[in-house]
């Protein structure tokens, strides 16, 4: 039983294949830095990320699979589902032990559970895409909140950078503490300190004078477009479910805006 | 007196708003997808993306702010909300108004881009010029690449065509009822081939385009997703035959990119139509919007599914089923061995399931445990599959058995609408 410690991040996870291949090491679990280790038994190795390691690792597994099953493995890092680093090592031993590409069998339960991981991600970061609003403040930028299921940051970042090339924005995720900030040049990580909650009429002064006008404008569109004699709030919380209503302008209670 | 005239000009605005946004929903066509337009110059936004900002309480998806830019009209179409003889609200933007909105929704995450539709004000080349001039500032001044769908008038110049396609994505013209008959009835001013014109010069206009584009590289977009049109479903007499053999038509002889089939919702007392009250018949658009993907996407001939001895869509179940129960001799399929495209016809396996069962049959044999990880509705392809029990042992269940069978079981969305107490439409 080994116990692999790393960084948490990607280039750490891949660091940490490279070395297991390379000293042979045998039933492995994963833990991140400053997480308490699964298991007291056995031995544990600590990983030092190491980009040339880790690129190797990398360009194996491409010419094993494709660039959407080499998405799906990135993605998977990001699914937090549990033991998502021990699915993503099976699925790797299997890809790199296989001559051919294997992404495809699906009926192995190794494969399908990174498919299956990608998917929650996938649909957690297109979800994320339709449903961040943005607020512009006093000093011109664009600011979201959001609380996703998993960690979509890294994968929506682009999305938004593409799109909003000339405005300033930041998308924070308030579960996970940190957001991304663009400054119409790069993208870059951020982390914020709140204050107290401020009062109502600070807030008032934090936003652009016309914010609230478009918030409105907004609501009221979302409610005219109804079709009341279609109603059918199963289908409409399907598509829209309550847990991301706190962040979206059209279903906040009246009291929750600006 | 400041702040009293500021809060005046946004009540005037949310009224406009209102008025024409509610005017605006029957128009159905909701994608924003189709186009692959990048931004450039590190301008605003891009149009490759299909995405579903927000959903209505109908469940129906909001991705465009779909807007007219008035609802005056000098027409009369009895079917039609803003009809010169009904008494309603009537409202105008100007061209600042409807940019300034696009603008500021779009930088804030709420749309993908612009719908714009407008009653019919003056004349239709003027109607025509407002659009045209709406969606040139926006790429032009606003540098501006999200999604913009313009309606295409009906008598509207070539040439505003022509320039609409150049600053469009998508461009439709709404033929609302099925039929010339239909049409008609309802709008004495009106025939088919006023709608069927500006569809017939932008097919060609876009196939020249692809053409030119081979050629030189550098030309311009013209329209990239395409046209759709939309087909009003109840409102007359028409039969889903004659309503599918429409949208078959519009796919194959227009290029059409999607055909829209919209529940009448009754807005009159006009007794050429249904009266107010009357349910929308949304498990019949339901079904013709599942006959229409079978033809676009499982490789289904329009008179697999309905024919002169089937006019209709059978309501209670879905039309692939339909087909399996009808055809009963195609069956059992072994997903082992069969062609893809005999497996898409399985009652219970979608498109995606059908690919993923064709890639993983190579690395060994399924088994019915493996097809139901994989998403196939299995309690439904059972009985149309040879690696499962039901069909092995029983094999004479007749096409009405089975249907029964599956009725029982499953929990149809739709189970209220044929209770006893209702009518059936």
């Amino acid at each position: 039983m080994t116990t692999i410690i790393y960084d948490g991040t990607y280039l750490g996870w891949l660091t940490a294949v490279f070395e297991i291949y390379e000293h042979k090491l045998q039933d492995i679990t994963f833990a991140r830095e400053g997480e308490p280790p699964a298991s007291l038994f056995g031995i544990t190795h600590k990983v030092v990320t190491n980009k040339s390691k880790a690129t190797r690792v990398l360009n194996g597994l491409k010419q094993k699979l494709s660039a959407d099953g080499l998405m799906r493995l990135y993605k998977t890092f990001f699914s937090e589902v549990d033991k998502f680093d021990e699915k993503m090592w099976r699925f790797v031993q299997y890809v790199l032990a296989s001559p051919h590409n294997v992404e495809g069998d699906l009926s192995n339960s190794v494969v399908w559970e990174v498919r299956q991981a990608a998917k929650f991600v996938h649909r957690e970061s297109h979800r994320m895409k339709a449903f961040i609003r943005f607020k512009l403040t006093k000093d011109h930028l664009y600011y979201a909140l959001i609380e996703p299921d998993c960690d979509v940051l890294p994968l929506i970042a682009n999305h938004f950078r593409k799109r909003y090339a000339d405005q300033r924005w930041l998308i924070y995720d308030a579960k996970r503490k940190y957001g991304i900030y663009y400054d119409l040049a790069t993208l870059s990580n951020v982390e914020l300190t709140f204050s107290l909650v401020a009062s109502a009429q600070n807030t008032v002064d934090l936003y652009d004078e016309r914010e609230e006008f478009f918030q409105d404008m907004w609501r009221r569109y979302f409610s005219a477009v109804n079709i009341k004699a279609r109603k059918n709030m199963k289908l409409h919380i399907q598509h829209m479910p309550r847990r991301y209503w706190r962040y979206l302008t059209e279903k906040m209670p009246e009291s929750r805006l600006l | 007196m400041l702040v009293k005239k500021v809060m005046k000009v946004s009540e005037r605005a949310f009224e406009k708003l209102e008025i024409l946004a509610d005017a605006a929903k029957y128009d159905v066509s909701c994608a924003s997808s189709g186009s692959k337009r990048q931004n450039k110059d590190k301008g605003l936004g891009n149009a490759s993306n299909g995405i579903c900002h927000a959903y209505t309480e109908d469940g129906r998806c909001v991705s465009l702010l779909k807007i007219l830019l008035t609802n005056h009209c000098i027409f009369d179409c009895a079917y039609c909300v803003s009809r010169k003889s009904n008494d309603i609200k009537r409202a105008a933007f100007t061209v600042e108004e409807v940019v300034d909105l696009t603008i500021s929704f779009y930088r804030r995450n709420y749309i993908e881009g612009l719908f714009l539709s407008s009653g019919i004000f003056d004349s239709p080349d003027v109607t025509m010029e407002r659009l045209v001039r709406i969606a040139k500032k926006l790429r032009l001044e606003e540098n501006f690449n999200g999604y913009i769908h313009l309606k295409a008038i009906p008598g509207a110049s070539a040439e505003l065509m022509k320039e609409a396609g150049t600053y469009a994505d998508r461009l439709s013209v709404n033929v609302e009822m099925p039929t010339e008959k239909g049409l008609k009835l309802l709008a004495p001013d009106k025939n088919h081939q006023d709608v069927i014109a500006p569809m017939k010069y932008l097919k060609t206009a876009i196939a020249g385009h692809k053409e030119q584009k081979k050629i030189i590289k550098s030309t311009p977009a013209f329209a990239p997703a395409g046209q759709s049109t939309q087909m009003v479903i109840g409102a007359t007499g028409e039969s889903d035959m004659e309503i599918l053999g429409m949208a078959n038509y519009f796919y194959k002889k227009m290029n059409l990119r999607r055909v829209y089939y919209s529940g009448y919702v009754p807005v009159s007392t006009d007794n050429r139509l249904p009266a107010i009250g009357t349910p929308v018949p949304m498990i019949r658009e339901n079904r013709l919007y599942q006959a229409d993907w079978l033809v676009r996407f499982y490789g289904f001939n329009v008179n697999e599914l309905v024919g002169f001895d089937l006019p209709n869509l059978d309501l209670e179940i879905d039309p692939k089923l339909g087909w399996a129960l009808r055809n009963l001799h195609q069956f059992p399929i072994d997903v082992n061995t069969a062609d893809l495209e005999l497996i898409k016809r399985i009652p219970g396996i979608g498109v995606l399931s059908a690919q993923k069962i064709i890639s993983a049959r190579k690395f060994r044999m399924l088994q019915p445990e493996d097809l139901q990880k994989m998403g196939v509705a299995y309690n439904r392809a059972k009985y149309f599959l040879t690696a499962s029990n039901p069909f092995t042992m029983h094999k004479d269940y007749t096409p009405i058995q089975i249907r029964q069978q599956i009725l029982t079981l499953q929990n149809s969305k739709y189970v209220n609408n044929f209770s006893p107490q209702m009518a059936l439409f």
